[in-house]
Parts: C-alpha cells; structure tokens; sequence
C-alpha cells in the first residue's frame, strides 16, 4: 500500500510537469543570479558554489513543499489517506519518499551542470551531485513537518520557511561542507556519513511528527 | 510532615490556577528585583575590572544570564507544551504559549549584548561564532513558534501544532548546535574563545545572581501573560465573567 | 420499520452493547459474525464543540447490521461533526463511539479497515481519470481489482465511455458519480456518507440509493447526511435530528 501511494504521487506529478519544470527552473535561476552579484571572478565563484548551490537546493525544496499536503487536503484525499487502513505515519513516509524522487532526485542530477559554471573539479561535482543525492531527502522529510503543521493556515507558504529552515541548518552545514571539503582536496567521508545519518533521522522519524500535525489539521 | 495530602494537580485548572497565579506574581517581581540589584551592584561595583578587556567586559553580566535563559526557558516551553498535547491540560499549553515571547526575548537581547560586546572586543558587531549562531536560530525557533501560534485562529489546534514544532525544536537543537560547532570550528581554524578561564569568584556571584534575577523576571511576566490567555481563552466561562465583573 | 429515533443521554444502552456483544475483546469481524450480532455501532452521550460553542450534547444512539441512520439537522447543526467523529477524524468533546462494543479510538487501523467515508469533498483528483481514481481509492481501501471490476462499477453510474477522461474535464455531477462509484466496490460493513446525493440528477440518485440498499440488504450499516428526500427500501431506517429540529422532536 505504500508502494500505491508512491506510485500516486509520482503519476500526479508526472500529469503536473510544470510544478516540476518550475522548482528545477527556479533552483537554476537563483544559482545563476549569483555570478551576477558577486562577479565572475573563477576563483571566489568556486569558493562559494558549495554553499551556493546548496541553499539554492534548500530554497526549491521549500518552494515545493507546500503543495506536498495542501492539494490532497483541498480536495478530500487526505480524509481519505488518513482513513485508510495504514498508519498515516507510513503514508506521509511514502510521500516524503515520493517528493523526494520527483524534488530532490531531479536537483541532485541537474547541479552538476551548475557546479561547472562555477568552475568546480570533476571530482568536487561528483561529491556535489552526490551529497544532494544523500541530503535532499532530509530536506523532504523535515519539510513534511512543517508542510503538515502549516496545513490549511492563511500564509502557510511563508510560515513553512521560518519554521523549517532553522531545522535545515544541519544537512546545509554538512552538505555544503562536503562539497568545500571536495574543493579543498580534504576527505569528504565525514560530511557524508554525518549526512547521511541526518537523512536517515530525517526520512524514518519526520513522518511521525508529520501525521500528528496531519491529524490536527484534519479534525 | 504533614499527612493530608496536598492536591497539586487541583492547580491544573485555569480557574483554580488563575488567582493562584496573581497572588505569586507580586513575590516573583519583588524577588526579581531584589536578585536583580543585587546582581548588577556585584556586577558595576564590587567585581574588578577585566585586565584584558576593561570595563566593556561587565556587560557579560546580562549576556550570560540571558543566553542561559533563551535556551532554558525553550526546554521548559517544549516540556509544558508536550505536556499540553499528551495529556489535553489546557493549562499547560497556555504556559507554554505565554513562555514563548520571554524566551524570544532573552534570545534577541543576548544576541543585541553579544553584538555590544563584541564590538570593543572583536571590532565587529557581529561575528560568526558558534555560539551566536545558534543563538541566533534559537531565535528563529522561537518565532516560529509564535508565528505558527498566531497563525492558527482555533486555540485548540494553535496549541497542538505549537507543540509538535516545539518537540521537533528540542530533539534538534542539540543536533543544530552541534553542527554549527563542527562548522565553526572548520572554517575558523582559530576559533575565538569565549571562555574565560580565570573568572573572579566576584563575577560568577554577580552573574548568578543575575541569572536568578532574570529567572525570576521570566517567572512573573509568564504568568502575568498566562493569566491574560486564560481570560481570552475562557472569557464565556462562569469563572472568567466573575473574576471580570459581569 | 421506522424508528423514530434515538436520542440517550444516560449510558445504560451503552453498557448493554458492551455486555452483549464484546464479551472477549475479539476482533474478527466476519460477515458472519455481524450478522449474527444485531448492534454494531453504538454511540453514547457524544459531545461537539466547535470554535468554542457547543454544537450538539447527548447524542447517542445503535446501529445494527442492516440499518440505516438518517441525520437530519438544519446547516451547521453538526451532523458533518457527527460523522467525522464516527469516522475518527475528529475526537469528540465527550462521550464515546463503539464498534462491536470497544471504543474506535482504541481500535484504530482495524476499526479503519472496516469504514467507508465519503466527505463533502470529493476526493477525486482532477488530473487523473475516473478509472484512475477509482482504482487508487480501492487499492487505499486494501482491495485489488480487476480492469473489468472497476469499468462495471463506473458504468453503473453512467460514466461509461468518460473511463479515461482527465476528471477536471468532467462536470460537478460527474466528478461525484466518480466519487460515489466507489460505494459499487465497497464491499467494507459501515458507510459514513455526508450529502452523498447533492450534485447529482435523479438517474444517479436512483442508483446510490439502490447501492446503499443493497449494501444494507447485506447486512451493511450506513449513516447518511441528505437535506434530499430519497427513498431507500431496504433495511431498517431510523432517524437522528440536531440542532433545533432536535429541540423541537423533543417537544
């Protein structure tokens, strides 16, 4: 049953491409504002790309997550979710799982393209695209609370961002450091490891947290 | 000892608590004050100046004790507030909602005191140290919290969410420090160090003092803003149309 | 037979659901097994507040297999409360809700797998096709169903031919037929439906009705909302009002 609400959502999102294109759009275009603010000096550009790109990565992750809840809410299927036979907490875990693959996958694959305009390595891209590989579903995980508690509140798009991003401070210190780590030439193992241990605190616990909030929101 | 057994949990009622609360609220602010002067004479008057850091060094006296608190006052938030959610005490959430704003409060001013401090000290007003930065996200914390609060017009539901994001915030907030830790210390290989190691006896007398007066501070405006959400919460009520005179 | 209806406010009927029907706890819900025991659903002293104001207090009534539960009530009397309490959506203030003599709030998933819910919305979703939609809710109710299956339920209620239609190209009284096909597969003992027959032209409301009859005749339970005057044959029906029709019943 799990299976069926990936597939659902993944089928979903594949009808509403343009939410998709919008959130990959959106991500390109703030990592490329960046040359234009700081200057196209190769040196500080490859200096700030890890960091660049990963609060780009952040902010697009946020920017998709209210629709994570708010469209089922809308339209009665989150009744329904929540009245089926499985613990909400193992639906919202699919769905953490689903925007992880249709938000963060599609990041991880396209930032390798980005890090080259910043004049990244071979090998500091890899660790980027890999480091985004293992941290986004952090980032959907985490987002899923604060999506759930921010369901059906006037200016829920804004509050979504105070609430989460203090909590993303941890996989953007560890994620960005892996890239700088990679740039420097030092071993990356730790920030990954550290990430991906974030990632999986933050795709097997963050589900619970998130269905008590869907059930709030429900009542 | 007294054998007839004492109900505390009679207090758990706001009707019962509320003039419970306004009878202990002039003691705190009489405490708060005491502690507060005495806390400050120790601090501007008894404790000798910094050899190093001269007399810009005694604003440690409010920055410490409210950097203490900021994070104490969350604990204490996230414990009401859970409490609040497991068991349904109406009471509780609203301790909870009232802590809120005096916690945000010590964290803004000993963020604004880091910032005074480390302007003499450091030549910046800010510097991105460990410690300000996760002070500076306990702050976003805190007002995410109150945010998501006022956000949410049925208090019930105000309550419950509050408290979920209040939980997620102290089951992170070692995770958060920590990491920021790790950042500081690879980016600033010579971190700054806050420690003063050779603290005079004077000055940490100074500061608890401070410290308690602070507590004490928290004590009473918390409960002054709890009885205040208890009226608005349960202004068609019997009790509240009594204690107002209707 | 027509109850009038049910109104308790002590708990005594509710003991006796308790002593007849759930002596050991258990939990197999066979067909069987309900059929056997008349009261399912038992309902005591249930208590709504919304926004601060009390909506309703003192509700109770039984429901056994077969029976049918009228609530009427004028807008904002609470009988969408009522429901999505039945539901376990929404804890209510006080009192209690038992199937087969244990309270859902302790039975949670089992007492889940047991329910059908259809809201006021509709809980279709606009970018899939009915045939989509349709197969999700079943495969979300445990059930795995055959192409044939589902294309017989949606022709059922007239959406034959609109299978493979996005939804959002369907009409409001389409889009409620898509949801309502879902009562032609539920084969789950308990219905909970809120207005099911608004939107829909007199064919389709013969047609519910008939699956609601039909699903009573096998010993289902259901509890319907409807301001619509609809006949449904089978079963036992009894009625519950809230609000002020309550008041005046009580007079």
């Amino acid at each position: 049953m799990i299976l069926a609400v990936i597939a659902r959502d993944l089928r979903l999102a594949l009808r509403r491409r343009a939410d998709l294109a919008a959130v990959l759009f959106f991500f390109v275009i703030v990592v490329s504002l960046f040359p234009l603010g700081v200057g196209p000096e190769p040196e500080r550009l490859r200096e700030i790309a890890p960091g660049v790109l990963w609060v780009a990565a952040l902010l697009a992750t946020l920017l998709s997550l209210p629709r994570l809840f708010a469209d089922d809410f809308r339209d009665g299927t989150l009744e329904q979710l929540a009245l089926a036979p499985l613990p909400l907490g193992l639906t919202v875990f699919a769905k953490v799982l689903a925007h992880w693959l249709v938000c963060g996958v599609p990041l991880a694959v396209l930032s390798p393209l980005l890090g080259l305009q910043f004049g990244l390595s071979g090998e500091a891209l890899v660790v980027l695209s890999g480091a985004l590989f293992i941290g986004t579903p952090a980032l959907s995980g985490i987002g899923a609370i604060g999506a759930a508690l921010t369901l059906g509140v006037r200016g829920g798009g804004v509050l979504v961002s105070l609430l989460i991003l203090p909590l993303y401070t941890p996989v953007l210190i560890f994620g960005a450091g892996a890239v700088d780590a990679a740039v420097n030439g030092i071993g990356v193992e730790a920030h990954l490891s550290l990430l991906a241990a974030l990632t999986l605190a933050g795709v097997f616990f963050a589900p619970w947290p998130a269905a008590a909030a869907l059930r709030i929101a429900l009542e | 000892m007294s054998h007839r057994p004492f109900h505390w949990y009679r207090y758990a009622s706001p009707q019962a608590f509320y003039p419970l609360a306004g009878r202990m609220i002039p003691w705190f602010w009489a405490l708060a004050a005491i502690f507060g002067v005495a806390g400050l004479s120790v601090g501007f008057l008894i404790a000798p100046g910094d050899a190093q850091q001269g007399e810009g060094y005694r604003i440690i006296f409010l920055h410490v004790p409210a950097s203490w608190m900021s994070m104490f006052l969350y604990l204490v938030m996230a414990f009401w507030a859970g409490l609040g959610l497991a068991f349904r005490f109406r009471l509780s959430s609203m301790m909870a909602s009232a802590l809120a704003p005096t916690g945000a409060m010590f964290a803004f001013l000993s963020l604004w005191t880091g910032a005074l401090w480390g302007k003499p000290m450091w030549g910046a007003w800010w510097v991105w140290d460990a410690r300000l930065t996760s002070e500076l996200i306990l702050l976003f914390l805190y007002l995410g919290f109150i945010a998501l609060q006022a956000a949410i017009d049925d208090p019930r539901r105000a309550d419950q969410a509050g408290a979920i994001l209040a939980l997620v915030g102290v089951v992170n907030i070692p995770i958060i420090y920590f990491s920021v830790k790790w950042w500081n210390t690879l980016h600033q290989g010579s971190s700054l160090n806050l420690a003063r190691s050779s603290m005079a006896t004077t000055m940490l007398y100074g500061m608890l003092l401070c410290a308690l007066a602070c507590w004490m501070y928290a004590i009473a405006i918390s409960l002054m803003r709890a009885r205040r959400i208890m009226l608005e919460r349960e202004k068609d009520t019997l009790w509240v149309r009594k204690e107002l005179g209707f | 037979m027509i109850v009038d209806f049910v109104r308790i406010t002590d708990s005594a009927v509710y003991h006796d659901v308790h002593r007849l029907y759930d002596p050991q706890g258990d939990s197999l819900f066979s067909k069987a097994r309900m059929l056997r025991s008349s009261i399912m659903l038992a309902v005591s002293a249930l208590e709504c507040h919304r926004g601060g104001r009390r909506l309703f207090a003192g509700v109770g009534f039984c429901l056994g297999a077969g029976e049918l539960l009228y609530l009427h009530g004028p807008n904002g009397a609470g009988k969408t409360s009522l429901l999505r309490m039945l539901c376990g959506l929404l804890p209510p203030a006080a009192g209690e809700i038992c199937w087969h003599g244990r309270p859902i709030a302790r039975l949670g998933e089992e007492y889940r797998r047991e329910l059908c819910f259809l809201g006021h919305h509709d809980a279709i979703k606009e970018e899939l096709t009915p045939f989509e939609n349709l197969s999700l809710s079943a495969r979300l109710a445990g059930m795995r169903l055959d192409e044939a299956r589902v294309l017989e339920a949606l022709s059922r209620l007239g959406l034959a031919g609109r299978e493979d239609l996005p939804c959002r190209a369907l009409s409001r009284g389409q889009k409620r037929r898509a949801a309502l096909s879902r009562l032609a597969i539920d084969r789950r003992p308990l219905w909970l439906l809120d207005e099911p027959f608004t939107a829909l032209d007199a064919a389709a409301v013969n047609e519910v009705a008939a699956l609601i009859g039909a699903h009573l005749e096998d010993g289902g339970l259901a509890v319907l909302t409807t301001h619509q005057p609809v006949e449904i044959t089978a079963g036992a029906i009894q009625r519950l009002a809230l609000g002020d029709e309550a008041e005046s019943c009580r007079r």
